[in-house]
Order: C-alpha cells, then sequence, then structure tokens
C-alpha cells in the first residue's frame, strides 16, 4: 500500500518535470536566440 | 468522442497536482505567440514566383501585410462572440479547437501559397488562424484563474507570458526552415508552413489533453480565502452577458485599449525610430538587437508585473503603469535630443515591460471585479480592445510621422509629437483606472442562479 503511494507520487513528479521541459526547452532556446540578437546593440 | 471534451471528464480528482496545469496552458500560448513573429514570412512571400527576386506577378507587401491585420482582427472578434460557448464546453474543446483552426490555417495558406491564391492565406492564417489565436489565448489563461485563486496574478502571467515567448521560438524557427527548404524554385515558405502547422496543431493538442478544471468546491491545500475580501476584489459572480452593462468594463476596455495603443506605438516602429533619432550612432544591426531587447522585456514584464500585482493590487499596478509611463514616453524625446542613448534604450525596455504587464494583469484585474466564473468569457469581449488598438497604434505612429515629415519637420524630430500623443494617452488610461470602482450589487448573480444552464 505504501509502496503503491510512493510509486504514484513519483509518476507525478516525473510527469511534472517532464511536462515543464517539453515547455520550458523550446522557450529557453527562443529567449537565448533574442538574447543573442539583442547583444548586438551594445557592440 | 464527445465525451472525450465534457467539463466532467476533466474535472480533476482529489490530489490533482496543479503546477500541471501552466504547461499545459504554456503549450498552447508558445504556439500562438507565434502570430507576432509573422512578419518573418513577409518579404520572403514576396518572392514566391520570382524566388531570387520579386516578379512582377507577385504579392505585393501591402498585400501580405492583411494577412496578419486580419488574424488579429479574427483574434478579438472570435475571443468576443465565442465567449459563451467557450464558458460552456470548457477548455479542452476550446483548446483543441483552436488547435485545429491554427493549425488547419498554416495549411490552408500553403495551399494558397503552393496555388498562389492570395485569399486563400487570408482565409487560412488570417480568418481561420485569428479564430484559432482567439479562442486558444483566453480559454488556458481562465483555467489557471481558477486553478491560482492565492495568486492570479501569477498564474495569468505565466501563460501570457508563453505568448510573448512564442513569438521568440516562432521567429528563428520560421527562418531555420525557409533556409533549410529553400532551393533554386521554391522560397521554402509553402514547406515552412505545412511543418509549423503540423508542429503546432501537435503542441497544442497535446496542451488540450492536459488540461483539466478544478472541481466546484476545491481550493488549494493549506489556503482559506480570506474572511475579508479586500476592497475591489468580489468573491460574487457576475454574468457573462450582464459584465456588458457595467462602466466597469467599458472602462477596463479603455485601459487596456490605451495601454496596447501606446505600446505597439513603440514596438512596431523600434527599429527606423531609434536609427532616425540617433542618427550615425545606431546601426541596422544594433537597431535589431534594440527590437530583441524591447521583445525580452515585453515577455519578462508578463511574468513579473503581474506577479507583483498580487501584492500591489490590480489597481495599484495600472496606477503605476500609467503614472511611469506617462514620465517616461515624454522624457523620450529628451532623451533623444541630449544624445542619451542609454536612458533612451532604458526607458523604452521599462514602456515594454508594462505593455506586456499590461496584457497579462488584465484577466486578473476582470477576475477581481466580476468574478472568476464567467472570467474567460468576458476576458475574450475585452480583447476587442486589443483588435482595435492593433489598428489603433501603427496607424496614429505613421500618419503623423508621414504628415510631419511632408511638412518638414527634420526625421529625428518627426517622432516627438507622437511620443508627446502616447504619453496623454496613458494619461488618459490612468484617469480611467482611477474611476474604477466596484461593480454596482444590482450586477451580481443571485445564489440560485449561480449554477447556470451555460456551464454546462
Amino acid at each position: 500500500m505504501e509502496n503503491s503511494k510512493q510509486e504514484k507520487t513519483e509518476r507525478h513528479t516525473l510527469l511534472l518535470v517532464v511536462f515543464w521541459a517539453y515547455v520550458l526547452i523550446p522557450l529557453g532556446w527562443g529567449v537565448f536566440q533574442t538574447f543573442r540578437k539583442a547583444m548586438a546593440l551594445f557592440h | 468522442m464527445s465525451g472525450f471534451f465534457t467539463r466532467e471528464r476533466i474535472t480533476a480528482g482529489h490530489g490533482y497536482n496543479r503546477w500541471l496545469i501552466p504547461p499545459a496552458a504554456l503549450a498552447v500560448h508558445l504556439c500562438i505567440g507565434q502570430a507576432y513573429a509573422f512578419s518573418v514570412f513577409n518579404e520572403p512571400l514576396t518572392r514566391i514566383i520570382g524566388v531570387s527576386q520579386s516578379a512582377p506577378d507577385d504579392w505585393k507587401l501591402t498585400t501580405i501585410g492583411w494577412i496578419y491585420s486580419l488574424a488579429i482582427v479574427f483574434l478579438g472578434l472570435s475571443a468576443a462572440f465565442a465567449g459563451k460557448w467557450l464558458e460552456k464546453v470548457g477548455p479542452r474543446r476550446t483548446m483543441f479547437t483552436a488547435a485545429c483552426l491554427f493549425g488547419g490555417g498554416f495549411l490552408l495558406s500553403a495551399f494558397g501559397i503552393k496555388t498562389h491564391q492570395i485569399w486563400l492565406l487570408y482565409l487560412g492564417y488570417g480568418v481561420l488562424g485569428g479564430c484559432g489565436l482567439g479562442l486558444g489565448y483566453v480559454s488556458p489563461v481562465s483555467t489557471l484563474i481558477k486553478w491560482f485563486p492565492d495568486h492570479r496574478g501569477m498564474a495569468t502571467g505565466m501563460a501570457i507570458m508563453g505568448f510573448g515567448g512564442g513569438a521568440m521560438i516562432g521567429a528563428p524557427l520560421g527562418v531555420a526552415l525557409m533556409k533549410h527548404f529553400q532551393s533554386a524554385t521554391s522560397v521554402g515558405v509553402m514547406e515552412a508552413f505545412i511543418t509549423m502547422g503540423v508542429l503546432y496543431f501537435i503542441s497544442m493538442v497535446i496542451g488540450s489533453l492536459a488540461i483539466r478544471i478544478p472541481a466546484q468546491d476545491w481550493k488549494p491545500q493549506g489556503w482559506t480565502p480570506p474572511a475579508e475580501t479586500k476592497k475591489m476584489v468580489t468573491r460574487r459572480h457576475v454574468h457573462i452577458d450582464q459584465a456588458l452593462m457595467t462602466p466597469q468594463f467599458y472602462l477596463l476596455w479603455l485601459i487596456l485599449c490605451l495601454n496596447v495603443t501606446a505600446g505597439i506605438g513603440i514596438l512596431g516602429q523600434a527599429s527606423v525610430m531609434i536609427q532616425e533619432m540617433f542618427k550615425g550612432a545606431i546601426t541596422p544591426e544594433a537597431a535589431a538587437g534594440f527590437v530583441g531587447l524591447l521583445s525580452l522585456f515585453n515577455m519578462g514584464g508578463r511574468f513579473v508585473w503581474s506577479s507583483a500585482s498580487d501584492y500591489l493590487g490590480r489597481q495599484n499596478t495600472y496606477f503605476l503603469f500609467f503614472a511611469l509611463g506617462t514620465f517616461l514616453y515624454s522624457m523620450l524625446p529628451t532623451f533623444s535630443g541630449e544624445g542619451n542613448i542609454i536612458m533612451f534604450i532604458a526607458a523604452a525596455a521599462v514602456i515594454l515591460s508594462m505593455y506586456g504587464g499590461g496584457f497579462a494583469t488584465i484577466p486578473a484585474y476582470l477576475a477581481d471585479i466580476f468574478g472568476t466564473k464567467f472570467v474567460g468569457g468576458i476576458h475574450g469581449r475585452l480583447l476587442t480592445a486589443w483588435s482595435t488598438a492593433g489598428v489603433l497604434g501603427p496607424v496614429l505612429v505613421n500618419y503623423i510621422r508621414e504628415y510631419q515629415i511632408s511638412h518638414g519637420v527634420a526625421k529625428a524630430d518627426a517622432y516627438t509629437t507622437t511620443l508627446y500623443i502616447m504619453a496623454c494617452l496613458l494619461a488618459v488610461g490612468f484617469v480611467c483606472n482611477l474611476l474604477m470602482k466596484e461593480v454596482h450589487e444590482r450586477h451580481y448573480m443571485k445564489h440560485e442562479d449561480i449554477d447556470d444552464p451555460l456551464q454546462g
């Protein structure tokens, strides 16, 4: 009983991490690209 | 299949982790935010026939400009007219419909490029895509408000930040795809449209599958609603139709419209403006960097300002936007006159952060004033202010500038009047915000009406 509850919690945590990574990785890539472009202003 | 979309099916069970909802909302907003980056296709679309350069039968830039304008107009119209429907059917069906419309709009536009029929691009990206934008924009936001009653501003900021971030993904992605697909016989736009249509459809469907709504009596663990409600924050609800009968709706409409008009005034002309105001000191590459910097502040402001509004209060946050915005706008010509580039850039960046912040804080302001029950539909109707500003902002800047140049004003000084006008618009916004009061007692729903059939 205790084990299955722990497994469920771990599965939820994994899902949470994967789902956030799914949206944050492309967003981070886009922000990085824009940041690189913005740096031209200070050269 | 229809049962798959019902509210009962997507009502979260006990112990559901609400932090799964923001990425579902972001999965949609990061896609539809591509609309801000549509301009990367403008120039290649003028070379569909000529490929290396425009042929006589190729579309003109003015013809292509209508695609984006139509998309923004239909964003507002669809969000406004589908308000009741989206409240009735719930977020999953709405987000799925948005995915079909936005992805389908890309595919239809690709067919329009293949057959060189501009009306298919107007219908595809402009009308269908615009409707997808409207539905996809509103639905996740209202769902997040219901999941985060303790941090409404932060929740709406997360999703709407995604809309700003979507352009940062859409622009380099569009450019990279066109580069990958271009050949001696194609500029690569059609292939890029097909790829993006499929990718965005899949991502938005993932968002719609993951979305959940909280149970009727759900509240965050360990959170109890404050015993005494704050001023200008209601726990009751105003019906979507009744909201239109209140002066508060129209004041908020003006607040959004004026804030967006002022922001677009800078955003749409940023590159040309900084080059002309600091002639010789700013290269085209540096000007492109300026646009990039403004985009970063626009996106960051969405999250930072709306989260701050949870502590400052919604009305105070808008007071800050309008007071600081008026001051900074009126200082821009001075900074330009002094040749103070650093202060000019800093002021423009803060203005753009408040432009984004205005977008992200408005749904939470609506929820405070009208309650959370119909906030999605009311927000949808309010977005007509965005469509209006989308036309008003560029027209104001362009026409005033043209008028001044034609009357002998130097290019470097041609923006001065426009910037002062923008400052005045923000001052009017300050007054509108000052006039905001709680909704009159007669507008609230009675307890027995709360379980409205509209809720499905």
